[in-house]
C-alpha cells in the first residue's frame, strides 16, 4: 500500500514525537547535568556520581525525606480508606451532583486557597483551643483532605463498572454484608483501589504549598529543596530532581497498569 | 407434575418505588416442585416480586410465606431460596470452583462435603473438569451452567431464576428451555423463573402467571392461557389472536356481542363464567388456527348448515398479505369493517390456496370464540399479535 504524504497517521505520529520533546527534553536535559562532574550547567566536565552521593550523606535531606515519606505513607493510607468507603456511598447511595461537586472541590481549588483555609482552622481550633504545635500530624490531616478527593474518583471509576447484582448473589449464597464487602466487593475493585494510593502517594511528596503552610517548624522534602533553592541553586538538586522524576514515573506506571481494564 | 402442596404464598404484596407501583397488591400460591413462571412485558413488576422473594427488597404490604413462615424482615443469606441473575453475576475473581463452593462455605460446609458437592454440581450442568477456569474463559452458555450450578448447589427450596436464558443466542436458548426442565425434575427442586417470553414461559412452566402494571391478571397452565385468556391483554400477549369488540346483550340463555358494523353470537354460558352482565364491553377472542376462510364465489358456502344452526360467527372480507411460515400460512384479511384479521392454515391443507385480494367469508366456531372483558371500543375490533410465529 502506498503511504501518501498528507497521511494522517504520518502527521500524528510527527505531532506526538514533538509533544513527548517538549514535555521532556528540560528533565532530560536535568538528568544529564546532574551526572556532570563540575556540577555547573555550563560545562561537561566527565561523568560523576558525587552529587548523588552528597545527597545521600546530607543528614538535612535525609531528615526532610523521612518526614515526607511518613506523611506520604499515613494520609496515604488514611485517605484511601476514607476515599473508597466515600466512593462506594457515593456510587451506590446518591445521584447528587451537587454532592459529587462538593466532594471533588478540595482537589481542585488553588493549593494555597485549601492551604490558608487549613492554617486559619488550625490557628483557630487546635493551636489557639487546644493549644497543639503544627507539625507532622497537621501536615498529614492537610494531605488526607486533598486526597480524599482523588482516591474517591479513582476507585469511582472501577465502580461505575460493577455489577450491583454480584454482591446481590453473594448475599444470596449466604454470605452476610461484611463478608460480602471483604470477599466479593474489596478483591474486585483493589485494583482500583491500590492505582488510587499510589496517586495519593505521589501526590503527598511532591506537594509544597500546603505543607509549607501547616508543618509549623518541620520541614518537608520539598521544603527543604525549596530552601536549598533559594540560597541558591546547588548541583544536589539536579541528582534530587532526578530521583524523584524516577520515583514518580514508576509509581504512576504502576497505578496506570492496575487501573487498565480488566476482564 | 402432580400438584403439590402449597410452598409459597403471596398475600397482598405491594412494593411502590417513589410514585411508581411496581407490585400492586399481588396474591399467588406456589406449589412445592412446581415450575412456575411470572410472565409479562418489561416494566411490569415480575422481576421486583422475584427480588421481594429474594429479599433484595422490602414489600410496602403484604406478607411473604414460605412453608408458613413470613420472609418480610428476614435478611437474603438467611433465607432458603437461592437466585440465578440475569448478568450470571459470577464472582470474576474466582475460579469456578470457588464460584459453586461459595455458598457452600458460608454454612461451613466440611472440604471434602464441599469438593463432592461442587463435582456433583458441575456434573449436574455437564462441565466435568471446568473447575479450575475462570468466569472469562467460559462461554456464554457455559456461564450460565456455572451459575445455575452455583445457585443449585444450596439444595434450595426454591430456585429463583431471572430472565435466565435472554443472554443467550436463540439456538442455544431454545436447547436450554428443555434442558432446565430436564433439571428441574431432575433435582425435584421448585422453580420461579421471570421471563419476558412468552414461548420460554410456556414450554417450560407447569403453571405461569401474566403480569402487567404490577398485577397478576391470570394464573394458569399454558393450555389454558393459550385456550381460555381471561382478559384481552393475556390474549394478546399470549400468541396471535384476533379480537372482536362490542357491547353485550344477554337474552335468556343466548348471548350476542354487539359491535358497531357485525353482531357475533357468544358461546352459551360464557358471559357468567366471567361475571360479565347485559350491556357490558366485552371482546371475542379468536385464535388465528380457530379462523377459517372460504372464497365468496364458491358454489356451496362453508359449512353452511351449522352457520344456520347459529353455531358459526362470520365476517366477509379481502385477502391482503400472505406469510409463508413453513408449516402453515398466515393469511391476513382486510374486514369489512376496516380491521383485519388473522388465520392461520396448515400448508397444504383445504383453504391454503387463496391469493391476495380473493373474497373470503371469515368464519369461527362459536364455541372457539373466548369472551373477555374489553374497554370501550376505541380501537375497534382487529387481530391483536403476539411474538409467537
Amino acid at each position: 500500500m502506498r503511504v501518501s504524504p498528507l497521511d494522517p497517521g504520518r502527521w500524528l505520529g510527527a505531532h506526538l514525537g514533538l509533544v513527548l520533546l517538549f514535555l521532556y527534553l528540560p528533565i532530560a536535559v536535568l538528568i544529564a547535568l546532574s551526572f556532570n562532574d563540575s556540577g555547573l550547567p555550563t560545562a561537561w566536565t566527565g561523568f560523576s556520581t558525587r552529587w548523588y552521593e552528597s545527597v545521600v550523606t546530607d543528614e538535612k535531606i535525609l531528615g526532610s525525606a523521612a518526614n515526607t515519606i511518613i506523611i506520604g505513607a499515613i494520609s496515604t493510607i488514611i485517605a484511601t480508606a476514607i476515599g473508597t468507603l466515600l466512593a462506594l456511598g457515593l456510587e451506590r447511595l446518591t445521584n447528587n451532583a451537587l454532592l459529587d461537586g462538593l466532594v471533588f472541590v478540595p482537589g481542585i481549588i488553588p493549593d494555597i486557597v485549601l492551604a490558608i483555609a487549613l492554617l486559619s482552622f488550625y490557628n483557630l481550633v487546635f493551636t489557639g483551643l487546644l493549644g497543639l504545635k503544627l507539625g507532622l500530624w497537621s501536615v498529614i490531616v492537610a494531605h488526607v483532605v486533598f486526597n480524599i478527593t482523588f482516591v474517591t474518583a479513582i476507585v469511582r471509576t472501577r465502580l461505575r463498572h460493577f455489577d450491583i447484582s454480584i454482591e446481590e448473589a453473594s448475599l444470596d449464597l449466604g454470605a452476610n454484608e461484611i463478608t460480602t464487602f471483604r470477599r466479593i466487593t474489596l478483591p474486585i475493585i483493589l485494583p482500583g483501589v491500590i492505582a488510587a494510593a499510589l496517586v495519593a502517594f505521589t501526590l503527598s511528596v511532591d506537594e509544597f504549598v500546603v505543607a509549607f503552610f501547616t508543618a509549623g517548624t518541620t520541614i518537608t522534602f520539598p521544603i527543604q529543596v525549596y530552601s536549598m533553592i533559594r540560597f541558591g541553586g546547588t548541583p544536589e538538586i539536579n541528582a534530587i530532581a532526578t530521583v524523584v522524576v524516577f520515583v514518580s514515573f514508576v509509581l504512576i506506571l504502576a497505578s496506570q497498569r492496575l487501573t487498565r481494564e480488566q476482564v | 407434575m402432580e400438584p403439590q402442596r402449597e410452598l409459597i404464598r403471596i398475600e397482598g404484596v405491594t412494593k411502590r418505588f417513589g410514585h411508581i407501583v411496581a407490585v400492586d397488591e399481588v396474591n399467588a400460591t406456589i406449589r412445592e416442585n412446581e415450575f412456575f413462571a411470572l410472565l409479562g412485558p418489561s416494566g411490569c413488576g415480575k422481576t421486583t416480586l422475584m427480588r421481594l422473594l429474594a429479599g433484595f427488597e422490602t414489600p410496602d404490604a403484604g406478607r411473604l410465606l414460605l412453608d408458613g413462615r413470613d420472609l418480610v424482615g428476614v435478611r437474603p443469606y438467611r433465607r432458603p431460596l437461592n437466585m440465578m441473575f440475569q448478568s450470571y453475576a459470577l464472582f470474576p475473581h474466582m475460579t469456578v470452583f470457588d464460584n459453586i463452593a461459595y455458598g457452600l462455605r458460608q454454612e461451613g460446609a466440611g472440604r471434602g462435603e464441599i469438593e463432592r458437592r461442587v463435582a456433583d454440581a458441575l456434573a449436574l450442568v455437564q462441565l466435568t473438569g471446568f473447575g479450575r477456569r475462570r468466569p472469562h474463559q467460559l462461554s456464554g452458555g457455559e456461564r450460565q451452567r456455572v451459575a445455575l450450578a452455583r445457585a443449585l448447589v444450596k439444595r434450595p427450596k426454591v430456585l429463583l431464576l431471572d430472565e435466565p436464558l435472554a443472554a443467550l443466542d436463540r439456538k442455544l436458548r431454545v436447547e436450554m428451555q428443555l434442558e432446565l426442565k430436564r433439571l428441574q425434575d431432575t433435582v425435584g427442586i421448585t422453580f420461579l423463573i421471570v421471563t419476558h417470553d412468552q414461548e420460554e414461559a410456556l414450554v417450560m412452566a407447569d403453571r405461569v402467571a401474566v403480569m402487567d402494571r404490577g398485577r397478576i391478571l391470570q394464573v394458569a397452565t399454558p393450555d389454558e392461557l393459550y385456550e381460555a385468556p381471561n382478559s384481552r391483554f393475556v390474549a394478546s400477549f399470549i400468541g396471535e389472536s384476533n379480537i372482536f369488540i362490542g357491547r353485550l346483550s344477554i337474552a335468556g340463555d343466548t348471548a350476542t356481542l354487539v359491535g358497531e358494523r357485525a353482531t357475533w353470537s357468544v358461546a352459551p354460558g360464557a358471559p357468567g363464567r366471567v361475571g360479565l352482565a347485559n350491556g357490558a364491553w366485552a371482546a371475542i377472542v379468536v385464535r388465528p388456527e380457530r379462523l377459517h376462510l372460504e372464497r365468496l364465489e364458491s358454489a356451496v358456502p362453508f359449512d353452511r348448515q351449522t352457520m344456520d344452526a347459529g353455531a358459526l360467527n362470520r365476517v366477509d372480507g379481502v385477502v391482503g398479505d400472505v406469510v409463508y411460515l413453513g408449516s402453515t400460512r398466515k393469511y391476513v384479511v382486510e374486514l369489512s369493517d376496516g380491521s383485519r384479521a388473522l388465520s392461520r392454515v396448515q400448508v397444504g391443507q383445504r383453504g391454503d390456496d387463496l391469493t391476495p385480494g380473493t373474497r373470503v367469508s371469515t368464519t369461527w366456531a362459536i364455541k372457539h370464540g373466548v369472551l373477555v372483558p374489553a374497554e370501550a371500543a376505541s380501537s375497534g375490533s382487529g387481530a391483536g399479535t403476539g411474538a409467537l410465529g
